[in-house]
């Protein structure tokens, strides 16, 4: 098997655990400690920063743009529509820097 | 015989009102299937493995992570490891939900916890909390749209994908770090959101400098999350929950 489908099924695999694990696991405690569940709360956030942030170091005009614009626009609209503006500013930008 | 009719009916009604809720989910994460064909196939992957990817995972954010991941050349076990720290937050979900459908049979249960995404949780949680019973047939009615539209679309971006001629002026290469950033600003509200994402933020791009690629994403990660755990509860507004 090639080693892509072997992420796929292991990715699978650990994403099922995530979503069978809190019953299984911490169904079991009365009570979650408050600096557990904080650590918890923080995950997703902390998990997408870096996957933005190091981005920003080989970022042209174009790509700050569209960042700044997405950002902007998510303090009023959903996910959706923050990800098209986002999209539309990139691909115009790029069409006079590059 | 009066009551297995009765009940059966009853079951259909359950299913189709759970189809009616699925609605908007299914047309809101339309587009997100789309582009994570389009980018998986930009990345690397067969239309094959993009159609196999939203079939076994079926979660959007952890897959655009791996193909991201993929595309950078980044160890196989690592992107694994990503996968399952953005997928995380559904040991909070499957703990909540466990308790509402802890009477249902074990293979159902075995399912239903497969199908346990964002939406998936909110809509049945809220269900719960308006005291209704979360039955398997609704939370089928629920889920399956959503999953059946998400795999066929993904397997859909992905074969459009490959005819896209010129992808860096139509942006395609840009396109997930505008989506994260999306993803993160969505979490806004949450206690502590601007301290993690700063710490996250400033460790990331120091690993990226020093240790370097795949390790910014760990050492970014485990730096918020510590910074979370560190704060006195009274910042991170947990302890006055019961």
């Amino acid at each position: 098997m090639s080693t892509t489908l072997w992420i796929i099924i292991a990715g699978a695999v650990a994403t099922y655990l995530t979503r069978i694990g809190g019953h299984l696991v911490i169904s079991r405690f009365e009570n979650v400690h408050p600096r557990v569940e904080a650590g918890l709360n923080a995950v997703p956030a902390a998990v997408l920063t870096t996957l933005v942030a190091p981005e920003l170091l080989n970022a042209g005009p174009a790509e700050w743009a569209a960042l700044v614009v997405t950002a902007l626009v998510s303090l009023r609209g959903g996910l959706m529509s923050m990800f098209l503006a986002g999209a539309a500013v990139l691909i115009l930008a790029r069409q006079f820097v590059g | 015989m009066a009551t297995d009719v009765i009940s059966e009916s009853g079951t259909r009604s359950d299913f189709w009102q759970g189809v009616r809720l699925s609605m908007p989910v299914v047309v809101a994460s339309a587009p997100f299937a789309v582009l994570f064909g389009a980018l998986a196939v930009d990345n690397g992957f067969s239309v094959l493995e993009a159609f196999l990817m939203s079939a076994l995972i079926y979660g959007g954010a952890s897959q655009m992570v791996g193909i991201q991941l993929f595309g950078q050349h980044v160890a196989p076990w690592l992107i694994v490891l990503s996968i399952f720290a953005v997928n995380f937050r559904h040991v909070l979900y499957s703990a909540g939900i466990g308790r509402r459908i802890a009477h249902w049979p074990v293979i159902q249960q075995a399912l239903g916890y497969f199908i346990l995404t964002d939406p998936q949780f909110a809509v049945a949680e809220a269900r719960a909390a308006s005291g209704q019973t979360v039955g398997f047939a609704w939370y089928l009615g629920l889920g399956l749209p959503v999953y059946v539209f998400w795999v066929i679309e993904s397997a859909l971006g992905a074969v459009f994908g490959k005819l896209i001629p010129d992808t860096h002026a139509l942006g395609i290469d840009f396109l997930l770090p505008i989506y994260f950033l999306g993803l993160v600003m969505g979490f806004r509200k949450r206690p502590l959101w601007l301290p993690v994402v700063v710490a996250s933020a400033c460790a990331s791009i120091v690993a990226y400098k020093t240790v370097g690629s795949p390790w910014h994403v760990s050492i970014g990660a485990i730096a918020g999350v510590l910074l979370a755990v560190i704060l006195p509860p009274h910042h991170s507004g947990v302890e006055t929950r019961p």
